[in-house]
This record gives C-alpha cells, structure tokens and sequence, in this order.
C-alpha cells in the first residue's frame, strides 16, 4: 500500500516521458558547453563527449579574435538605446490607453491598428525600409536599428503595459485629479512608480529580443565595426568554419547573458513572452 | 468643452510619440511596398507601372513555386509535429509536482537563446565528420552519414526541425497554463467514471484548451509565412533551392538582385495571405464558432 501510494506522488511513466523530451533539449546545448572548452585537436577524436582538458583559453581567444569586447558593446548599445526609447514611449501610449478618458475610447482604433501593424511580415516594408533609411542616411548606423527596433517591440510593449495599467485602482488617479494633478504628473508619480513589474518584464523581453534579433541586423548593418553580435557570430562562424571550439566559445559568450537574465527573471519573462503574444 | 478638447490634445499627445515611429518604420514603408509591386523600380532607375506583370511573372517563376509549396511543407510541419510533442509534454507535466518548474525551465529554455546559436549548435550535430554520425555510425545507424542541412530530400525538414526544437516550449507554456484553468471537479467526475488517461485527456483536457489550441494554430499559421532565420542561417534555401521559402527568397531579390518591384510583390502576396488568415480567425469568433 505504502509503496503505491509512493508511486503515485511520483508517476514514473510521466518522469520517462518528460525526462526524454529534457535530454532532446539538455544535450546539444551540454554538447557545445563541452566543445567551447576542448582544444580545437581534441574535437577531432572526441567531438560529442565531455572534455578530457579544459581549455578556457577559447574563451579570452574569441574575444580578441573577433574583437569581441567592441561587438559586445554594440549589442549593448543596440539594447539600452532601444530601451530607453521603446519603454517610456510605450508606457506614456499605455496610460493614455488605460487611464486617460479620450484615450480609452481610442483603444479599439489605437488597437486595431497595432493589430494589422502586428500581421504584417517584415519582408513585405523591409526593402522600401532600407531605401528609405538609406535616403535618410540612418542606415549602417545604430540610431537607425534602435528606432526600427523600438517600432517592432511597441506593439507587444503597448498591449502589456496597457493590461497591467487598466488592473491599477482608478480612485488613485481620481483623486489626484482632484487635487489638481496634470497629466505628466500622474504618469510620472502615479502610473509609473505602480506599473514598475510590467516595466521589468517588457523591458527584459525588449532587451531579449533586441540581442537575439538577426534580420534587420543583417540587412540594415554592414559594416563590421559596428555590427552587433548576432551578425559577428553568423559572420564569425562562416570566417572559423574548421575551429568549432572557437566558435562554441564565442555561443556560449552570446548567450550567456540571456541566461542570466533567463534564471534571475525566469517568471517575468515567460509570463511576458507567453502572454504578451496572446493580448497582442 | 474646452475641457473635453484638451482632454483629447493631452492622450493624443501620449499616444502619438510611439505611433509616429511605428507609421514611420512599418506601415508607411509597408504601404508603399504595396504601391512599388506594380512597378518594375530597381532602387535607383525611373519608376514604371507596369500593372500585375510581376504577379504574372511570380506565376512562372519556377523557384517562386517551390518556395510557396516548401512553405505550405512548413506550415503543415509545424501545425502537426510540435503541436503534437507540447500537448503531450504539457499534459504530462500537469500530472507531476516534483521536478515540474525544472522541466518547465528546460523546455522553454532554446526558446530564449539566439537563432544564431540554435543553428550553431545544429549545423554541428549535422556535420558528418563531428555529430551525431560519429555516435550513431557506430552502432551501425547511417542515417546521419551525410549532413541532413546538405541533402535536397531532407534539408527542408532538418532546418524545419531545428526551428521547432527551439519553438515547441513555448507550446508548452501556453498549453499548461490553459490546463491549469480546467476545473479540477471535471477529472474528478471523470476519475469516478473510470476514464483512462486518453478519454480524460480527450474529453476533459482537449474540450477545456480548445480556445488556446486553436491560438497556438493560428500563430503557426501567421509565423510559418516569415520564416527566415533558420533557413537564412543553416541552408540559404539550397542545395539547389530545395529547402528554399518565401521569406529568403524575397531577401534574396530584393537585396542581392536588387528586384524592388518583384519583391514587393512576393511581400504584397504574403501579406494578403496573413490578413485572409487573421481575418478568417477573427470572423469565426464573431460567428461564434466557440474557438
């Protein structure tokens, strides 16, 4: 009996099923872990096993390789930038969506228009975007992608900001109203201060995507001193075809932190991504 | 009513910032993608309207076929293998407690990382002389003695696979969050009927998730269109276009060909595609087609 009742706290048919989806995840990415700290001979004789020397040297060697410290802080400046613009202009479009008079009553049109915006595929505005950019000298040039990307993340910023701010107690921004507050004044000291989680989670979502982002990077981004990392490593990886451990090193760099940011904010950004597409 | 009027002048002055940039960067160039598909512009020459010759033209274009057919492959790839795999994987997950936020983490976890480094990590386990063929070539398997990336017959679906490997937790987590919506007396109701796991899952879990199962078909629908990374990243569309879609060979087109008119119209077709499915969608809902 006891052993049954065991048995059921710990479904062992479940745990198999479960743990072989797991491995079909855990071991390619433990597989390049692995491969970005053997000696590039090693590969060669052992190329899936776990390393028989550690060589963290690939490490300090992508780096100066591919210059990596400069592309790291392209990426960097692509995110921040990004950031600073995406974040506080999609909040102030959430307010005026959620607690604004006029502005609730705009949300179905301010909506559907995100809405379509959402529908349509990048490759149908990509090339009119680059001869536009292009006349507008903002290709090849970071400002040009941050403002791309800041457009791109609005919408999913817009919706969840938007969400999150419609749950805040209405009395507060009534009676701060009655005291005379303006608009700004109740954004900046009301809306924002309350809606910092929200915040949190599209800013990292924002920044998640604005690192990983590979399109608009390869098309708009030419020249190699200002490349972000995304297009280095695809650049990179082609230039070091032979040199796996090298190139392994220089994944795992670009990777890393993401999955900080992954395992320090784990919740925040599957709630985020996960509904975020759902209200958009 | 002044009042009114400034009330209306302060939320437009919220609203507008972000939906200036976002005009200015999608719909303004979008619209004017879909005026340049009836011209035959090259970037920098003198525009001519040329009616729907590049339409008739995309008609003929052998490669154009094979792209529209590679990507109806894809949609129906995505619509069945990694449907199937994260309804299996969240029903599981719901019928265990221990472990269950460590199995959540790794299987969102490829969802997070850079298509760069998804395809790093593929194009190596594909590559004869390193991968998996060194492992399975031992016990006799030659199924990888060539990589699957370089093959016309599997190309397609080895660059479908990797792009599902890192997309399906996502499934996942919209599916288990749905489940844990199901009113817990339901299965108890079932559990005195004596259901087995399938009926309760076909009966009880399937009927409760539908309105989420049927949101996870639509954005396959939407995302399948675009696809780009992947392919871009671990095929180009070759060898000898046949893991070639409509997004690539757009890019291909307009930047290397410098094609703006025939590319604008791949990109007008691909919108027409999605705006009939997200209408589609939205008029089944309105119909109350309980989806």
């Amino acid at each position: 009996m006891f052993f049954i009742s065991r048995l059921k706290k710990f479904p062992i048919a479940n745990h198999v099923i479960l743990s072989i989806l797991a491995l079909i995840i855990i071991l390619p990415v433990t597989i390049l872990l692995f491969n970005s700290v053997k000696p590039k001979a090693e590969i060669g004789i052992n190329p899936l096993g776990f390393p028989h020397e550690m060589r963290f040297q690939n490490y300090s060697d992508a780096f100066v390789k591919a210059n990596y410290a400069k592309v790291f802080f392209n990426s960097f400046i692509l995110v921040v930038g990004t950031l600073f613009l995406c974040i506080p202009l999609s909040g102030a479009a959430a307010f005026s969506l959620a607690v604004m008079k006029s502005g609730k009553r705009l949300t179905p049109l301010v909506g559907l228009y995100l809405l379509v915006g959402l529908s349509i595929p990048a490759q149908l505005y990509i090339l009119p975007l680059f001869i536009l950019w292009k006349f507008l000298h903002l290709n090849n040039s970071f400002l040009g992608l941050i403002i791309i990307y800041t457009a791109l993340n609005a919408p999913f910023a817009v919706f969840l900001i938007r969400s999150y701010m419609l749950q805040l107690p209405q009395e507060l921004f009534e009676a701060a109203r009655i005291e005379g507050a303006s608009n700004i004044q109740l954004f900046i000291k009301i809306a924002v201060p309350l809606s910092w989680p929200v915040f949190l989670t599209s800013g990292l979502i924002v920044a998640l995507a604005v690192w990983n982002e590979f399109l608009f990077a390869v098309t708009f981004i030419y020249d190699d001193s200002i490349k972000p990392i995304s297009t280095i490593l695809f650049a990179f990886s082609d230039r070091f075809k032979n040199d796996y451990a090298l190139i392994s090193a220089s994944a795992v760099m670009m990777a890393l932190p993401m999955i900080i940011l992954f395992v320090l904010f784990q919740r925040n950004f599957i709630v985020g991504l996960t509904s975020g597409s759902m209200k958009s | 009513m002044n009042n009114i009027r400034s009330e209306k002048v302060a939320s437009w002055f919220f609203l507008s910032p972000i939906l200036f940039i976002h005009f200015f960067v999608i719909a303004f160039p979008s619209i004017l993608s879909l005026a340049l598909c009836f011209t035959d512009w090259n970037g920098f020459g003198k525009i001519q309207f040329i009616g729907f010759q590049n339409f008739q033209e995309l008609f003929s274009d052998r490669v154009f076929k094979k792209a529209v057919w590679h990507n109806l492959i894809w949609t129906i790839f995505f619509l069945t293998v990694p449907i199937a795999v994260a309804l299996l994987g969240a029903f599981v997950l719901t019928g265990v407690k221990r472990f269950q936020l460590l199995y959540r983490f790794i299987f969102f976890f490829p969802y997070i990382l850079a298509s760069v480094v998804n395809c790093l990590i593929w194009k190596y386990l594909f590559h004869p002389k390193y991968g998996l063929n060194t492992f399975f070539d031992d016990l006799g398997i030659t199924f990888f003695e060539n990589s699957l990336l370089t093959q016309k017959e599997t190309s397609l679906l080895a660059v479908g696979f990797v792009d599902a490997w890192h997309f399906w937790g996502f499934l996942v987590v919209i599916y288990i969050t749905a489940m844990y919506q199901v009113d817990e007396s339901l299965y108890e109701a079932a559990e005195i009927e004596g259901a087995s796991k399938w009926q309760k899952f076909r009966y009880v879990t399937f009927p409760s998730i539908r309105p989420m199962f049927v949101f996870s078909i639509l954005i396959i629908m939407i995302w399948s269109v675009p696809a780009f990374d992947y392919v871009y990243i671990l095929t180009g569309g070759g060898p000898a276009y046949s893991s070639e879609v409509l997004a690539n060979y757009l890019h291909f087109q307009a930047f290397r060909n410098m094609n703006v008119g025939y590319a604008s119209a791949i990109g007008a077709l691909m919108f027409v595609y999605v705006f009939i499915i997200t209408g589609l969608f939205g008029l089944l809902r309105k119909l109350d087609w309980e989806i």
